[in-house]
């Protein structure tokens, strides 16, 4: 049980006025739903495995706002931080996955042959394809609460679980703690590793705790397909690829997360799912499918245009900096992906991306060529 | 303190009284700490199972000094009904609140905090799975932790709950610093220095240059009439300063602190300080409030303290809620300061632009002081003890807590290669002129004490002066063209 805010008990001794965060200059998903009697209620709860309220909230307290996004400000310890705490998290939910409600059923299709289309996305523009998402392993503590020996044991079964696959997908796992500064920053480069944690968002809640320990990542020898370990969550799962074409991308991605989950299950494990949250993992942005699926694509000129953020809107896509989540775009390349995470399926999702980066490509093309784009303004999703 | 015992059917013993006035044995919170029938009397320093814990002011002591405590209790809160009750001493009166609410308070207080009915248990692992890897680490708790030390104190946890593992996690997510040797662990409150004595002690022996804390009494001396000299060319020293920190007994460290607890150090603190009257009268600025300009002007005239960028400080939990009851009080003159909340509860800081380091000494122990007095009135005191005098968050800073330094020019002195050595014989450490983290900017200098616990403060301060009166001889005499000596080492505990 890390970090100060384990000893609950002490914090009894004081009224849940006494002890309610100060959050008045703050924006974000947690700031906005929390209220001092929700506090009062909550304060004295804990999970079974002693993950508290103020365990949830830290890094919503700690960090006000985020320039580029409004961040949840919240996160889960374990798979029953989203029960013990609902009266908070499903408001949060709510207000993150665009009004889904605490009755709905999460739909989970990882079927590739439903995806139409997706395997002609102009070169010119789209520079690399990719579909990510998580997994955690049901039975462990979350990422902000973990001790290490439960850190080590994830690790220890997910390179179990990852040396038994084979074919394309057959790999190697290299662990931080023996990579080299240069193996470590190639991988950085290329955009396959995960940053050293330094976004306050990350630290605040504890998951950068004994880093680099039990930190590592998996890939294939064509690096396609990788896994990282214990970094925001217990497993993220990539398929990715130079070049324009996401379907063979999601194919991969089908075809090694449903490789993966089997090999769990034959050691006796599992992943956290259920059919209101989908899969559960640390942060609640990502329940659901987890899955981010996009492109790194040139669009200087879309991208100038005064509608640009109506256009993601409507298509429901959201855009990133190509160096990920906390970074700004450079030199007219975003990365554009899908910003839904809860309430569509994996082909859904994946769908999206393909429809919308066709559009915004051809929306790209005609204000090259100085023409308008307004006939192509698309309804909402 | 002979009353009944709620929860032992009415048996007589010597009890705790919670909050809500429950009377209950010691036994079952002594439990907690891992089957321990004693706990730390502070105030006699000895294990005693005649001691428990006053959930008033949070401390362990002896029931003969229970009462004491309570009617310090009344004092603060004699408006509550409690207190009322207490000080008629109406057996009846406490009885008759023991209510259908004491089994479930009891439950509550002492249910295991990893097991809730019919819920899974948290998957425990043996010490050796959880064992940190410290192979590339260089701190002091890395130095000196074993797999053996960790098995025996990983379940272990102080009254509030604070646990090994949040004591070392500093240590282990940083592995090493560019300029100095850091300790690699924090306390969380003041018992953590005796529930993990057997990693603390090894620390605070390397860490304060063989002092051993379990035989060793450690001086305190706050007469500033003792110094000698202390009066230095304004042409070499630019400033003098010196600082210690101080913590609020019965409320738990900056590491461990809750938002409540906070808040209470900085009302306490905050009140006493508006006691203060003639060239010390001052005001406080809570970091909440203060605008962005006032800040960096703080900031830049080394007044007020970094926003917590270090991981060092970050991996402690110690920037937790920034800037929730934070702030700065200084005197009008900006010569007397305190800092709340920042490392430390208070940090209290005498300085002035040029050499009179006698001058900042001697307001900075009447200050002081007269803080400590302020404190007491209102029924608080310092940590300390007699074996580790002042109890601070970083076990560097036990002991006087204290760092008396100047920021002084030795363009010469500096370039000779000799300049480390006759530091290292002076017991003076150097620093950049931007704190801990930082490197020399030019030829300015922040040279300070090395030593903090072992010698009292008199004698510390005293060191530096004399310290740096031979650096800035020595730098004359390179002025000249003649030559220095390096001076013998001077002896470390007096």
């Amino acid at each position: 049980m890390p970090f100060g805010n384990t000893h609950n008990l002490l914090k009894m001794n004081y009224s849940a006025e006494q002890e309610y965060p100060d959050l008045s200059q703050h924006n974000n998903h947690m700031a906005k739903i929390i209220t001092p009697e929700m506090y009062a209620d909550l304060r004295d709860k804990q999970t079974p495995s002693g993950f508290t309220l103020d365990d949830v909230i830290q890094t919503g307290v700690d960090n006000p706002g985020h320039p580029f996004i409004m961040t949840v400000g919240c996160v889960a310890g374990d798979e029953e931080t989203y029960e013990v705490f609902k009266d908070l998290l499903d408001p949060v939910i709510e207000d993150r996955h665009g009004g889904y409600k605490p009755t709905d059923k999460h739909k989970t299709d990882l079927n590739p042959d439903n995806l139409q289309g997706g395997d002609d996305l102009d070169p010119n523009y789209v520079l690399s394809s990719r579909v990510r998402t998580g997994r955690s392993i049901r039975g462990f503590c979350l990422p902000p609460h973990c001790t290490r020996g439960e850190r080590r044991g994830i690790e220890s079964l997910s390179v179990e679980a990852l040396g038994a696959l084979d074919g394309d997908l057959k790999g190697k796992y290299y662990a931080l703690k023996d990579m080299t500064e240069e193996e470590q920053q190639q991988l950085i480069d290329d955009h396959f590793l995960f940053d050293k944690p330094v976004s306050p968002l990350l630290l605040a809640s504890g998951m950068a705790r004994d880093w680099p320990d039990a930190r590592g990542i998996w890939h294939n020898d064509n690096k396609t397909f990788l896994v990282w370990v214990n970094e925001e969550d217990h497993l993220r799962v990539i398929s990715m690829q130079k070049g324009g074409n996401m379907k063979e991308v999601f194919n991969r991605f089908c075809t090694g997360l449903t490789k993966i989950e089997s090999l769990f299950k034959e050691k006796g494990h599992e992943f956290m799912w259920n059919e209101h949250l989908g899969y559960v993992l640390t942060c609640p942005s990502n329940l659901g499918t987890g899955l981010r699926g996009g492109v790194h694509v040139k669009l200087p000129n879309v991208s100038k245009h005064e509608k640009f953020g109506e256009i993601l809107k409507r298509l429901r896509l959201q855009k990133r900096g190509t160096g990920g989540v906390d970074t700004a775009a450079v030199g007219g390349v975003f990365d554009i992906s899908n910003a839904d995470r809860l309430g569509f399926s994996e082909v859904d999702l994946v769908q999206m991306v393909v429809d919308g980066v066709k559009l915004l490509i051809e929306m790209e093309k005609r204000l090259e060529a100085g023409q308008s784009i307004d006939d192509l303004m698309p309804e909402q999703k | 303190m002979n009353t009944r015992c709620s929860v032992r059917g009415g048996k007589r013993c010597s009890g705790v009284i919670y909050e809500s006035s429950v009377v209950q044995c010691r036994c079952f919170r002594a439990r907690k700490g891992g089957g321990s029938a004693s706990l730390f009397c502070w105030e006699k320093g000895i294990h005693t199972s005649a001691a428990f814990r006053c959930i008033l002011t949070n401390s362990t002591i002896c029931p003969f000094f229970t009462w004491r405590v309570l009617f310090w209790f009344c004092r603060i809160t004699m408006a509550g009904s409690f207190a009322r009750i207490l000080s008629s001493k109406r057996k009846v009166g406490i009885l008759s609140l023991v209510g259908a609410g004491s089994l479930t308070v009891g439950f509550f207080m002492n249910r295991e905090q990893h097991v809730s009915a019919g819920a899974h248990v948290r998957r425990i692992y043996p010490p050796s799975a959880e064992y940190p890897d410290l192979r590339k680490h260089n701190n002091c708790m890395a130095s000196h932790m074993t797999p053996a030390i960790y098995a025996k104190l990983c379940d272990k946890s102080t009254p509030n709950g604070y646990t090994l593992d949040e004591a070392i996690q500093t240590g282990v997510d940083n592995p090493g610093h560019p300029f100095i040797k850091t300790v690699g662990m924090v306390a969380g409150d003041e018992e953590s220095y005796e529930v993990f004595a057997d990693i603390f002690n090894p620390v605070i022996k390397e860490r304060h240059n063989g002092y051993h804390p379990c035989t060793m009494k450690h001086p305190t001396d706050l007469d500033s009439s003792k110094i000698r000299g202390g009066q230095f060319d304004d042409k070499y020293v630019l400033s003098s300063r010196v600082r210690t920190g101080r913590s609020i007994r019965g409320l738990s460290l900056p590491p461990a602190c809750t938002r409540a607890e906070r808040r209470e150090v900085e009302r306490v603190v905050v009140d006493a300080l508006g006691g203060l009257r003639g060239d010390l009268t001052g005001k406080y600025f809570s970091l909440t409030q203060l605008t962005d300009q006032e800040q960096q002007q703080l900031i830049d005239d080394h007044f007020l303290f970094d926003k917590p960028v270090s991981p060092l400080l970050t991996c402690a939990g110690m920037a937790r809620d920034w800037p929730d009851a934070r702030g700065i009080w200084h005197n009008n003159e900006k010569t007397f300061l305190v800092w709340i909340n920042e490392e430390d509860h208070t940090r209290v800081i005498s300085m002035e632009k040029g050499g009179n380091m006698k001058r900042v000494f001697e307001r900075f122990c009447r200050g002081l002081q007269e803080v400590e007095r302020l404190i007491q009135e209102k029924g608080w005191e310092f940590m300390w003890n007699e074996r580790l005098g002042y109890i601070l968050t970083c076990p560097s800073n036990l002991g006087t807590g204290l760092r008396a330094g100047v920021h002084v020019t030795l363009p010469r002195l500096s370039k000779d290669p000799r300049f480390s050595k006759i530091l290292d014989n002076l017991r003076l450490q150097k620093r950049g002129t931007g704190g801990v983290d930082t490197a020399a900017v030019g030829n300015t200098f922040d040279i300070s004490n090395l030593d903090r616990l072992g010698q009292s403060e008199v004698q510390l301060v005293q060191t530096v002066i004399d310290g740096v009166a031979y650096l800035i001889e020595c730098e004359k005499r390179l002025e000249k063209g003649q030559d220095i000596k390096i001076p013998a080492p001077i002896s470390q505990f007096k």
